[in-house]
């Protein structure tokens, strides 16, 4: 097992590589000039502006630019945010815990209510669930994100008056934020209504940023789950005389689960566009909101730091996934 | 009153092209301690029968039956609980591919205990004993060794020992075993069989065993039902089956066995069993059978009495001559 953690660690190597270059290439690829947008419409002196181009190194050739990047990086160093001049890397992890805790409520919604539904459409297929649970997937898949969480305001806080409309927490709560996870602070302040107001506050950017995935993982699950139901071993296990709890749930799924953890793990890179989506519409302050900002004023180390960083957490869950693959299936262990 | 009694068991697929009858009528009877062998070629319904009798077809199957009674309960009205609780108890089955027939995901003991703990009030410990005797039973070595093992580092052989275990792990009253050599090298297919004949005898349970092998018959059952699409053609005691077949099916199938051939040719039969777009009007085995007339291919033929083996036949063979005149 080891062997085999650290066989997949080798391959981070030039994935790392590669990644660093595509998010050095694509901010630089965009027109649009950094230090003309940070001048702002006064406009400034030709000689200022060659004094900038010295100071933030875009004097020099790419590849002597990309060379100064990586040697940051192997420091621990992702430069410093053009426009707030504060390290990209505090920058991104003072709000790197919004996005996490977001993504992960979605993913937790994704699969807890996207398992359950894939598993009883394929032992019910053919019949009125499994085609209701399958077009009600369909919808939520074609949907498109930003619609749809209009659609969620307006009915849950517009017309209802459920939820609210923005945010991460009600203004009337003040405490401090240490770990970051609103959820977490909120229980440690221990403040009336706090948690409720945090909870409230998750509710709707969790379902507009889950649908998605559900929709995948239900689809993934039922497919998994129909070809599984139709192997010997799970005629063995019923020739046993087992309840169909344990059949389905047990037998099949175990084996059902390997193509649909794949998909959860890819779900993670999805969740991370998503976010950016549905942080920019629920005013969530997270990393997707502060890259479309980045882009927006062609910050180009906040943008290329955030991109590497997004892509090596894509990297961590897709190693975690194949080290689940091994736990799951023997036989890959070796 | 025989252990199992299947009284005209029929079972239809629904398909694309509409429903298709794989197993048409069917009767079977197995008597305890009795060895009852299913022979038949690829498509005949041999497995779909037994699979059927067991509710372990897909769902795509209706099954219709008089009767289903195994040791006093009708297996076709029971309920889903009472059913699992005597499937895998008392009727416990065996397959054909016993690699594939096994969970990759769990080990070896993980399954022969949950067999054990679906039925038997036995604690964790009793469980883990049962299962090394078990395996000791069907002859593997270092039984702890390989409770331990996960199915994919196993042979066939052993695999299918290993369903075996499991399959008499409560001691069952009947086992079916479908074709459980098939997958098999040879040398393995001759140590199965005996083991499963030694487990027979050790323990008195029934055992229906479903093969196209007439060698295997030959050298195993106590009788002899033969099927052909569906439909069962004859039923005899091993040695008048092979000493005189009434079906002219059956005579067809012996005088394939390369042992009986006279001829430097294999003889062989023509054509195929009929699917489900070419099913003949009369007799289904007319269009193949060499004594076949006119009245054969129209007319569906009925069952001939015990002593002509129940022979789904118009004209039955006595000594290998049609019996003409009789009908």
């Amino acid at each position: 097992m080891l062997n085999f953690i650290l066989r997949r660690l080798g391959t981070f190597i030039p994935t790392f590589i590669g990644v660093s270059i595509v998010s050095f290439l694509f901010i630089r690829l965009l027109p649009g000039d950094p230090i003309l947008l940070m001048a702002g419409e006064r406009g400034m002196t030709d000689a200022r502006y060659a004094e900038l181009m010295t100071q933030f190194g875009f004097d020099q050739p790419l590849l002597s630019q990309y060379w100064d990047y990586l040697k940051g990086i192997l420091q621990g160093d992702l430069g410093t945010s053009f426009k707030t001049k504060r390290p990209v890397w505090d920058e991104f992890f003072a709000l790197f815990p919004a996005t996490l805790e977001l993504s992960l409520c979605a993913i937790i919604f994704a699969v807890v209510l996207g398992l359950p539904a894939g598993i009883i459409a394929a032992v019910k297929r053919g019949k009125w669930p499994d085609q209701a649970l399958m077009s009600t997937a369909l919808v939520g898949y074609s949907m498109p994100i930003f619609w749809w969480a209009l659609l969620l305001i307006i009915l849950f806080s517009g017309m209802l008056g459920w939820t609210p409309v923005s945010g991460r927490i009600s203004l009337m709560y003040f405490f401090p934020t240490d770990t970051g996870f609103m959820l977490i602070d909120s229980l440690r302040s221990g403040q009336d209504g706090a948690f409720a107001s945090a909870v409230q506050h998750l509710i709707l950017p969790t379902i507009v940023l889950g649908t998605i995935p559900l929709a995948v993982i239900a689809r993934q699950t039922r497919s998994a789950m129909l070809e599984v139901l139709s192997e010997d071993y799970v005629r063995t296990a019923r020739a046993k005389g087992l309840g169909s709890m344990r059949v389905n749930g047990l037998h099949a799924l175990r084996n059902a689960l390997i193509p649909v953890i794949t998909v959860i793990g890819l779900s993670v890179g999805t969740l991370m566009a998503g976010a950016i989506l549905t942080e920019t519409i629920f005013s969530w302050p997270g990393i997707g909101k502060w890259m479309v900002e980045g882009i927006n004023s062609r910050d180009y180390t906040a943008v290329q730091g955030g991109l590497l960083m997004i892509a090596v957490i894509v990297m961590v869950v897709n190693l975690v996934v194949d080290i689940l693959y091994g736990l799951i299936n023997p036989k890959i262990r070796k | 009153m025989p252990l199992l009694d299947v009284r005209n068991l029929s079972v239809d697929f629904k398909t694309a092209n509409g429903q298709f009858r794989a197993v048409d009528g069917v009767d079977v009877q197995v008597d305890v301690g009795d060895v009852l062998a299913i022979v038949g070629e690829s498509g005949s319904g041999k497995s779909v029968s037994m699979l059927a009798l067991m509710g372990l077809l897909p769902w795509t199957a209706t099954i219709t039956a008089d009767s289903m009674m195994f040791d006093g309960v009708d297996l076709s009205t029971a309920s889903d609980r009472k059913r699992r609780s005597i499937i895998g108890k008392d009727v416990a089955m065996i397959f054909q591919e016993p690699m594939s027939s096994l969970n990759p995901c769990f080990t070896v003991g993980f399954q022969l205990r949950e067999a054990l703990k679906a039925h038997l009030p036995l604690s964790r410990r009793e469980r883990q004993k049962r299962a090394i005797e078990l395996l000791e039973q069907v002859g593997l070595p270092e039984p702890e060794r390989r409770l331990r093992a996960f199915p994919h580092q196993l042979s066939g052989g052993m695999c299918q020992r290993v369903m075996i275990a499991m399959a008499i792990a409560c001691k069952p009253k009947l086992l079916i075993a479908d074709e459980p050599t098939t997958a098999l090298d040879v040398t393995i297919q001759a140590q199965i069989l005996e083991l499963l004949l030694d487990l027979q005898k050790d323990t008195g349970m029934a055992l229906v065993l479903i093969t196209h092998d007439m060698g295997v018959v030959a050298e195993t059952a106590q009788r002899v039902s033969v099927q052909y699409a569906g439909q069962k053609v004859e039923e005899q005691g091993v040695r008048d089956l092979f000493a005189s077949p009434h079906h002219p099916y059956t005579s067809a199938l012996l005088d394939a066995l390369p042992e009986r051939a006279t001829t430097k040719h294999l003889p062989s039969i023509p054509g195929v069993v009929p699917g489900q777009f070419d099913r003949p009007a009369g007799c289904l085995f007319s269009p193949r059978c060499q004594y076949a007339d006119d009245h054969c291919r129209q007319v569906k033929p009925g069952t001939a009495s015990e002593e002509l083996g129940h022979a789904r036949c118009h004209y039955p063979l006595i000594k290998g001559v049609p019996q003409r005149e009789a009908s």
